[in-house]
This record gives C-alpha cells, sequence and structure tokens, in this order.
C-alpha cells in the first residue's frame, strides 16, 4: 500500500528524518517506536502532509501513486487519515457539520452521490455506540470542552467513520487512563481489515497490548534503527531505548 | 486644502445651514431639543473636529468626513422607501416590534410597534417630544458629557429618533427591531438618530439596531445614544450596521447603570467606509454588569474603530468586554479600550480582550488597551492578539479531505464563535454567520 524510501526531512533547517525507509501491505499493522524527538510523529504528519515540515529527499509511493506530489485534502481523499497526538478545538464546527462535509468531499472526489441524513445518523450512532459515546456528542462543536481522553476517542470516531485505507495514529494512546485505552484500541481493532493498514506511533509498548501489531519498528534520531515482531515491544519495554542504542553502536562503530 | 482649513469650511457649512434648517421646524423649535440644538449649535462655533494628534483620534483620519458638504437629511429631498426595501433588509426568523426610520426620520406606515405592554413608551423621538414632552425631557442629553464636535453636530441638527422606555417592572418580551435606511440617490445626506433607552427598576427589554443603506450618494450617519439603566433593569442593545459601502458611520452611546442592573451591547460591523463607534459605560451603583460584545469585519478599504470606556465608580461590579475581528484586504480595524476604576469601586472585576486575525499582508490593526485603576482590591484583565489563521487548526480540517477555502471558513466561524454564540436569538445568530461570509466573500459553511 505504502512504500517509503530514504525519507528525508527537516524543520526550521534542522534534520529530523533521515533516511527512512518502510514498507507497509494491506491489512498490516505496523507500529513506530522510539524515544522522544526520535521522529516518529514527523513522520505520521509528513505522510499526512503537514506543511510545517520540509521534504528534502526520498520518496512516498502510495496506492501506486507520489504521495508527497499531493495536497493534504487530496491525500484524505485517497483514504489517508491521521489520528492526531492533540485534536483541534473547531468551535462553532458540530461534530456532524464537521463528519457530513468530510465524507462528502471524500466522496464527491470519488464521484459518488451526497450522504443522506438518514444514512448518516444511523452510521454515527452505531460508531458512537462502538466507542461508547454518547448521541448528544454528534450536535457538539469539535472536541470543545472534551478532556483529553474523549479528544482521542473523537478521533477514533472520525477514522470509523471515514474508513480510510491508511490509518496514521499519533500518540493515539498518550493521556489515556485504562479504560480509555481499552475502547479506543477496540475501536481501531474494529477498523482493521485485510483492505487497510495501520500505522501508529507510539512511545509506549502499553497499546501494542490492545492493538497487537504485525510488526515493530524502532526509529532513533531520524533513522530505523532495528525492526522486528511484535516481540520487539515487550523487549523493548524490558530493557530500554538505550538498550538497541547501545546495541547499534556495536554494529555500527563509529 | 490644509486640514485646519478644512475643518473651518465644513464647520461654517453645517453652521450656515443651521438657519435654513431652523425655519423649517415650524412649532418645533419651541421644544426642549431646540434649546439642546442652539446650545449645540452654539458650542460647534468653537469646537474644531477631531484630528489625529489628538490622542482618542490617533489612528483614525477623518477628513474624508469632512470632504463633502452633506445636507441635513431633514431640509433634503425625501427619499421614497417601500415594505419591500424594509423587507429585504429586516432580520427575519423571530417574533419583534418594528420601527422603520428613512434617513433618520421615523416612517409611521412601514412601523408595527402594536401591543406594546402597558408601561412602555416607544417609538419615534419626535412624536414622543410632542404629546408627552415631560417623559422625553426628563433623559435626552442628560447623559452627554464632553462631547465633541461630531456629538454637537448631532445634537445640533437632531430631529428624529427611538426612545423606549419600560416602567418599573415591564418586561417586553420581544425584542424591538429598528431599521433605519439611509441614503439617497441624489443628494449627500446628515443623518443625525438620537436615541434614548430607559428601563425603570426592574424593567428588561431588548433593541436591535439594524443600520442600511441604498446604493447612491455618500452620506454620514452620526449617531448619539444614552441609555439609562435604574435598580435591577436589563437592557440589551444588537447593533447590526449594514451601512453602504460608501457610507460613513459614527456612533457615541453613553450609558448609565444604577445597582444590580446589568447593560449588554452587542456590536457588529459590516458596512461602512469609515466607522467610529464609542460605547461608555458609567456602573454608578453596587453589583451592576456591564457587557460589551463586539465583532467586525473589514474587506476592501474599509477603517472601523471602536472605542470603549467602562467607567467602575461603585464597589462590587463587573464588567465583561470581547472583540473580535477579521481583517482583509487594505482594511484597516481600530480598538482603544478603557477601564477606569475609582478608588472607592473594591471588589471590582473587569476583564477585558480583542482579538484580531489578518486575512491580507495589508489589513491592520491598532489595539491599545488601557487600565486606569485607583482601588486597590480589584481583579482586571486585559489582553490583545494579533495574529492569522491557526496553520495547525487548518491542517487538521484539511487532513480530513474538507477543500482548503471551506477550511478557512470553518476557521473563521471557530474564530467569532464565542461572540456570535453570546446572541441569543437564534435566527439572527444564523443569519450573522450568513453575513460574515457574504461579507468577506468566503465560501459558507
Amino acid at each position: 500500500m505504502i512504500k517509503i524510501k530514504d525519507l528525508h526531512a527537516s524543520v526550521e533547517g534542522k534534520e529530523i528524518l533521515r533516511g527512512i525507509n518502510l514498507e507497509v501491505k494491506e491489512g498490516e499493522v505496523h507500529a513506530i517506536m522510539g524515544p522522544n524527538g526520535s521522529g516518529k510523529s514527523t513522520l505520521a504528519n509528513i505522510l499526512a502532509g503537514n506543511e510545517a515540515f520540509e521534504i528534502t529527499g526520498g520518496s512516498v509511493e502510495y496506492v501506486g501513486k507520489d504521495l508527497l506530489d499531493m495536497t493534504p485534502e487530496d491525500r484524505a481523499r485517497e483514504g489517508v487519515f491521521l489520528a492526531f497526538q492533540y485534536p483541534i478545538e473547531i468551535p462553532g464546527i458540530t461534530n456532524a457539520t464537521f463528519l457530513k462535509t468530510a465524507i462528502n468531499e471524500i466522496r464527491k472526489y470519488h464521484g459518488g452521490e451526497e450522504i443522506t441524513a438518514k444514512e448518516f445518523m444511523a452510521m454515527i450512532r452505531n460508531k458512537a455506540e462502538i466507542l461508547g459515546m454518547s448521541d448528544s456528542m454528534i450536535n457538539r462543536y469539535v472536541n470543545v470542552g472534551f478532556s483529553g481522553g474523549e479528544k482521542k476517542r473523537n478521533e477514533i470516531m472520525q477514522l470509523l467513520m471515514l474508513d480510510p485505507k491508511l490509518a496514521l495514529l499519533d500518540e493515539t494512546d498518550s493521556g489515556l487512563d485504562i479504560d480509555a485505552l481499552k475502547v479506543v484500541s477496540e475501536g481501531v481493532n474494529k477498523f482493521r481489515s485485510e483492505k487497510n493498514a495501520v500505522i501508529l506511533v507510539t512511545h509506549y509498548q502499553r497499546l501494542l497490548n490492545y492493538i497487537v501489531p504485525d510488526y515493530v519498528h524502532v526509529l532513533s534520531k531520524g533513522r530505523i534503527i532495528k525492526s522486528g515482531g511484535k516481540e520487539l515491544a515487550l523487549e523493548l519495554e524490558e530493557k530500554g531505548y538505550d538498550w538497541i542504542k547501545s546495541e547499534q553502536l556495536e554494529e555500527n562503530p563509529a | 486644502m490644509t486640514n485646519s482649513s478644512k475643518n473651518i469650511d465644513v464647520r461654517n457649512w453645517y453652521l450656515s445651514g443651521f438657519k435654513d434648517f431652523e425655519s423649517k421646524l415650524n412649532g418645533e423649535s419651541e421644544s426642549y431639543l431646540h434649546l439642546i440644538r442652539k446650545l449645540a449649535f452654539e458650542k460647534l462655533g468653537n469646537t474644531e473636529f477631531p484630528t489625529m494628534k489628538n490622542e482618542e483620534w490617533k489612528y483614525t483620519n477623518v477628513n474624508p468626513v469632512l470632504e463633502t458638504n452633506y445636507i441635513p437629511a431633514f431640509i433634503s429631498e425625501k427619499t421614497v422607501i417601500t415594505a419591500d426595501d424594509v423587507n429585504e433588509r429586516i432580520y427575519t426568523g423571530f417574533d419583534c416590534y418594528k420601527m422603520v426610520f428613512i434617513n433618520g426620520e421615523y416612517s409611521e406606515e412601514l412601523s408595527d410597534m402594536e401591543n406594546l405592554p402597558e408601561g412602555v413608551t416607544a417609538g419615534s423621538i419626535r412624536k414622543l417630544l410632542k404629546e408627552q414632552p415631560e417623559i422625553v425631557e426628563k433623559y435626552i442629553g442628560k447623559n452627554l458629557y464632553k462631547e465633541n464636535a461630531f456629538n454637537l453636530l448631532n445634537s445640533a441638527y437632531a430631529t428624529d429618533g427611538i426612545f423606549v422606555h419600560a416602567a418599573k417592572g415591564v418586561v417586553v418580551e420581544k425584542p424591538i427591531q429598528v431599521v433605519y435606511i439611509n441614503g439617497s440617490k441624489d443628494q449627500n445626506l446628515l443623518i443625525t438618530p438620537r436615541n434614548i433607552f430607559a428601563a425603570d427598576e426592574n424593567a428588561e427589554f431588548s433593541v436591535i439596531t439594524n443600520h442600511s443603506g441604498i446604493e447612491g450618494k455618500s452620506y454620514f450617519t452620526n449617531i448619539v445614544t444614552e441609555g439609562f439603566l435604574q435598580k435591577d433593569a436589563k437592557i440589551k442593545v444588537y447593533k447590526l450596521q449594514n451601512e453602504a459601502d460608501n457610507a460613513y458611520h459614527i456612533e457615541r452611546a453613553e450609558v448609565d447603570l444604577k445597582e444590580t442592573s446589568i447593560f449588554s451591547h452587542y456590536n457588529i460591523t459590516f458596512g461602512g467606509s469609515l466607522v467610529r463607534n464609542d460605547i461608555n459605560t458609567e456602573l454608578n451603583g453596587e453589583y451592576c454588569e456591564s457587557n460589551l460584545y463586539g465583532l467586525y469585519f473589514g474587506s476592501t478599504d474599509q477603517h472601523i474603530d471602536n472605542h470603549s470606556l467602562v467607567k467602575h465608580m461603585s464597589p462590587n461590579c463587573e464588567s465583561n468586554e470581547l472583540y473580535k475581528g477579521i481583517l482583509d484586504d487594505s482594511s484597516r480595524g481600530v480598538f482603544n479600550g478603557k477601564i477606569y476604576v475609582r478608588k472607592d469601586a473594591q471588589k471590582t472585576n473587569a476583564y477585558q480582550s480583542n482579538k484580531t486575525i489578518l486575512l491580507s499582508d495589508d489589513a491592520r490593526i491598532d489595539t491599545k488597551p488601557q487600565l486606569e485603576i485607583y482601588a486597590d482590591d480589584v481583579k482586571c484583565s486585559h489582553g490583545a492578539t494579533i495574529g492569522h489563521l491557526d496553520d495547525t487548526a487548518y491542517f487538521y480540517i484539511i487532513s480530513r479531505g474538507v477543500p482548503a477555502e471551506l477550511a478557512k471558513s470553518m476557521l473563521i466561524r471557530a474564530f467569532v464563535d464565542d461572540v456570535v454564540g453570546k446572541i441569543n436569538i437564534e435566527p439572527l445568530r444564523e443569519q450573522i454567520n450568513h453575513q460574515i461570509f457574504e461579507h468577506l466573500h468566503r465560501v459558507e459553511i
């Protein structure tokens, strides 16, 4: 689904990604782990088209297209979705208006019909139930007055409603208590299918108990320094990031 | 022509027109209002129009207003306005009383003030001066101090305006919507509404002033409004200013609050080439509340200046002020909000905030919050921000597939929501939201 080749990116002249290579296929879940400042959130943001970062090299092929050449809007319409680490509040715009607008824009792009009010309500009620959200949130302004956990839940609500091909989850677990973590994970697991893929970015192994990845990659200083199966996450949890860094040093002596 | 000679010329124009104006007043030249007019006329002879050297007018050059010799509307040729013209402009979707003023003069036939509750006197101030002079004379001119040349010009030529008085304990459920239709195809008009809002003990009412223009010659609306709230009274004024693009609009409002009364003013500017509002409240009793909310939307080369002065004269009062604006093209905004707390006005809570978004590199705002506090046990805060639409929020919205232009409209709506949300007449809110996008030439959301 997505092939990232030698991706380099910087912000304000400082290089943050220094040659990322990653391939994700349909049906797979990849976890990207790493210490703070390793570049994992940057990677998720760049794939979604955040222009705060400058791409200085490399390529990204997504469903056979040049992803980096597409506007953020078109990426979304082609099925890329980023669940934000810090979701934004939009006063004056209800969740219903926001989601309906997004769904219709995506449908329009693919030459489809607008969603009917009935279809939309049925869909949103169904998703709200999965996430243990009340119907009343539908008419509340996007994320306004929501707690940190509710905002994260609302991101997953958007994920389920927009049903993308590639979901990028940026620290979706941060700020969640264990109950909220379970609900959010269940939402992501409901989303998983043979047709889509998930790249989740996290600092902690905890989330991976609930969303079990097929691959785990460790990012450090803008490079993937180790890849493995789900057991790599447990090993990381036990030994800490320093373990890999020192292992790397032995493999690649300066 | 130099500024000072222009200043003298235009004053001479208004002063020399006064005799002709006076001669057409007929019986009204005997009224109390005429005493006010004559006094103002005398003072105007010695008062210069403000220049940018004056601290209160530092960012607003009034020369464009002084360049044209405006004809007082009272002595001008009459403009014909139909019920359709009113219907095109009136805010709909809710029940209200209706007052219509054409170039500042009340139109009985286009207005609908039927079935006012007992104890309410509302209508044309000119008519009421003839019918019940004592009730109007009690208020008119009583709240005006430190008049500048514009206020004097209003006083000298004022003939009509809104008068609303609610007696003790009377609550007027429906708002009174006042539709001003201003301008002429043939003449440059000076329009001088003179308004009084007075609520006795425990009385309540709301007024929507809807200022609109017709396409034609440039005109100059120059308003003076006085407000009087007795104990426990509540007045809400929604000012929705949609004057013509080539119009000038100046208003001075002075409001006096007695104990536990609440005055709320919602000041929304869309129209006008040069706009200046002075909205001043004086809290003259304990536990009263002044709420000043404003929105200003500038496009093309509009100049919108909002001044306010909140005077805390008594202890335990609260004042809130929130003004927000969006300026596009080469429009310009000015915000100058002053909070004054007298020495014995202890336990004052005063908040003030001004936020502006600039949508273009050529737009500009000068914002100047001022605190003058002589009491020591007070909570006062003020802040001002100037910025652009938030990049992160913008990215969030477009990352859901929403087109760029619609995303910007969502951010505009998000920005104004806390002020628009304070208007508790829902259909009015919706119409204002619509106007915001129309005025800024943006996609509606």
